[in-house]
């Protein structure tokens, strides 16, 4: 209510707020005695751990030798990750043609950064992506200008990683879409097919599908007919995933008010339009936190492949610490492999935080 | 009953013919036969759980009546979905809770039907949108989200959306019952004007004096049956039945 300012009333100054770090500190930190306790001893124990870690990490610690020189000294051995950086990232990906797995991730994270904005969601950016992911499958795969064909049992390291983690988010998600949907509709038998699809895929842990793809399901293929086991593996993790976002969709599309149906109805707009305009664009926004939940663990599990042997960028890291080398660094080379995963989980979390507040239109 | 309906030769745009509608085995519409004229304005009042909303919302099949012909503008209401629709493009209806859509701004709001359903280019779309816009005074809001507006004022754009679509007929659920004092006057001008400009009207409302000053007909109802309805000076001053004196003496 925009009511002119009444002349007749006074209007106070809100109280000043104290400033300062005592004055923060005083506030914040130690209010009353169990709370001063707590900082102390949060302190103590920080000053426990915190040095020694330090000192281990950075003061004694080799950042690009060889493995006898990490024999002589207390803090960690950075260099294993360095030294082996090659096949840790790229796996067993042909010598001479690293150059290619490379190129594609590259072009992958400069087409996810470039879609960031959303004004850039326009024709030419939807005509990108398919020929951006062409020529990906074409450096990966090669076989034409002179690039020798490498199989997909040689893709491995971070570029599988990225491919299952990826094409398993971008496919899972309309799929899931289309399952809530479906489990919504009023029609018994897309109905019942829905609920049996997600509640058994729900009902089984990944590892059991990967192995049924892997090997149960070349079973019942005719003989001499072969599907590819990277496919098979990319399959199985976006029937899974997709699963898991059917049921928090369908979350968003009972959190809508029956209104919103009804006025769109009065509009005498279709069921697809409803859908599409008014119902998806609002479930679907309010559904983002445990959206991406599900979409990092997504891109966690794809580690999980290396059961039906496929390489990811994991089970190059352990490959690497079998060598007799280099055993005995393995708390280094999975700090190295933490940080990884946590930026791109980082970042993903962080996109998905300022999308909600782009699409936030104060209601 | 007393008809006092305009030119009763031509065709009724509304027709309701022996409506009985069940929520289960609820009987909530018992026997409603109501024919609106082009051009009527009708209010419909009685107590809560009367059947008045309902009436109105199997209009546009927001509700499925189960015995009984409903037809509007020359479009009976079956189980066929392209004559649902059909209707639905051609009758307009507020609600009590606005029913904005919040994603959309407020010019998004009024021109995705005529977009969608009427097929219209975005640009004269927009143009008519701006039009009605202007005529509930608030075109200086056409940026904005529905959240960022007052009850008064988002009702003011859920009937200037109504209007967007060109309608036959326009339905109100209870316009003015989720307002406060203040903003109810601005709505029921709103109303008062359209009512002037010859729109056929059926408005569920407890507002009586719009009641006295507009309606051509007032309608009271209970327990799902129209008990009675005449013109609103008949009504008012001399109501026939017992339950429409019981209830007028409570809320006038």
């Amino acid at each position: 209510m925009n009511q002119p300012e009444n002349p007749t009333r006074e209007y106070l100054a809100a109280p000043v707020k104290k400033v300062g770090a005592a004055a923060w500190l005083k506030d914040n930190l130690f209010n009353s005695w169990y709370n001063s306790l707590l900082t102390v001893l949060t302190l103590l124990a920080l000053g426990y751990i915190v040095p020694p870690f330090f000192k281990w990490a950075f003061i004694d610690s080799l950042w690009n030798s060889s493995a006898d020189a990490c024999r002589d000294i207390e803090g960690a051995c950075w260099s294993i990750v360095p030294q082996n950086i090659k096949f840790i990232i790229l796996g067993f990906f042909p010598e001479g043609q690293e150059w290619r797995p490379i190129l594609a991730m590259i072009l992958l994270l400069a087409l996810v950064i470039y879609s960031k904005e959303k004004s850039r969601w326009n024709k030419l950016l939807a005509w990108m992506w398919p020929v951006g992911l062409i020529i990906m499958g074409t450096l990966m795969y090669g076989g034409i200008f002179g690039m020798p064909v490498v199989e997909t049992d040689q893709w491995s390291g971070l570029p599988l990683t990225m491919m299952l983690s990826f094409f398993g988010m971008v496919m899972a998600y309309p799929l899931g879409v289309l399952l809530a949907l479906g489990r919504q509709s009023k029609m018994p038998a897309i109905k019942t097919l829905c609920v049996v699809y997600i509640e058994m895929i729900r009902g089984v842990p990944l590892i059991s599908l990967l192995f049924m793809s892997s090997i149960m399901f070349p079973l019942f293929l005719p003989d001499g007919m072969t599907i590819d086991k990277v496919l098979r593996a990319q399959v199985a993790i976006i029937l899974f995933t997709a699963a898991y976002i059917a049921e928090v969709v369908r979350g968003g599309l009972q959190a809508m008010p029956r209104g919103q149906y009804e006025a769109a109805d009065s509009l005498g707009l279709t069921y697809s339009q409803t859908m599409r305009l008014i119902i998806l664009p609002q479930a679907l926004k309010i559904v983002i936190p445990p959206t991406v939940g599900i979409l990092l663990s997504a891109f966690k599990d794809t580690s999980l492949v290396v059961i039906i042997a496929l390489y990811d960028v994991l089970k190059t890291t352990k490959v690497t610490l079998q060598n007799p080398q280099w055993t005995g660094y393995s708390t280094e080379a999975y700090v190295f492999l933490a940080v990884l995963y946590f930026i791109c989980c980082y970042a993903m979390s962080s996109y998905s935080r300022r999308l909600e507040k782009e699409l936030h239109t104060g209601h | 009953m007393t008809d006092t309906q305009p030119n009763k030769s031509s065709e009724p745009i509304i027709k309701i013919v022996g409506m009985h509608k069940w929520y289960g085995d609820f009987h909530v519409l018992s026997d409603i036969n109501l024919e609106v004229q082009e051009g009527e304005r009708i209010v419909i009042c009685g107590p809560s759980g009367s059947g008045k909303s309902t009436m109105i919302r199997c209009i546009n099949r927001l509700e499925e009546h189960q015995q009984g012909q409903i037809i509007v503008n020359g479009t009976e209401l079956t189980n066929d979905i392209k004559n649902i629709e059909t209707v639905r493009a051609e009758v307009g209806m507020v609600f009590q809770h606005f029913n904005l859509f919040p994603h959309l701004t407020i010019l998004e709001n009024l021109t995705l039907g005529q977009i969608w359903v009427r097929k219209t280019p975005k640009k004269q779309a927009e143009e008519t949108a701006m039009m009605y816009l202007e005529k509930v005074k608030i075109a200086e809001q056409a940026k904005k989200f529905p959240g960022q507006l007052s009850g008064g004022q988002q009702q003011r754009v859920a009937i200037a959306r109504s209007l967007c679509m060109a309608p036959e007929v326009m339905l109100f659920d209870e316009p003015t019952s989720a307002l406060d004092p203040e903003m109810i006057k601005e709505v029921l001008d709103v109303m008062i004007d359209l009512a002037e400009e010859g729109m056929t009207m059926l408005v569920v409302t407890h507002e009586m004096g719009f009641a006295k000053s507009v309606a051509d007909r007032v309608m009271f109802m209970d327990a799902g049956q129209i008990v009675e309805q005449n013109n609103p000076h008949d009504f008012f001053d001399n109501p026939q039945h017992e339950r429409t004196k019981l209830f007028l003496s409570q809320i006038l």
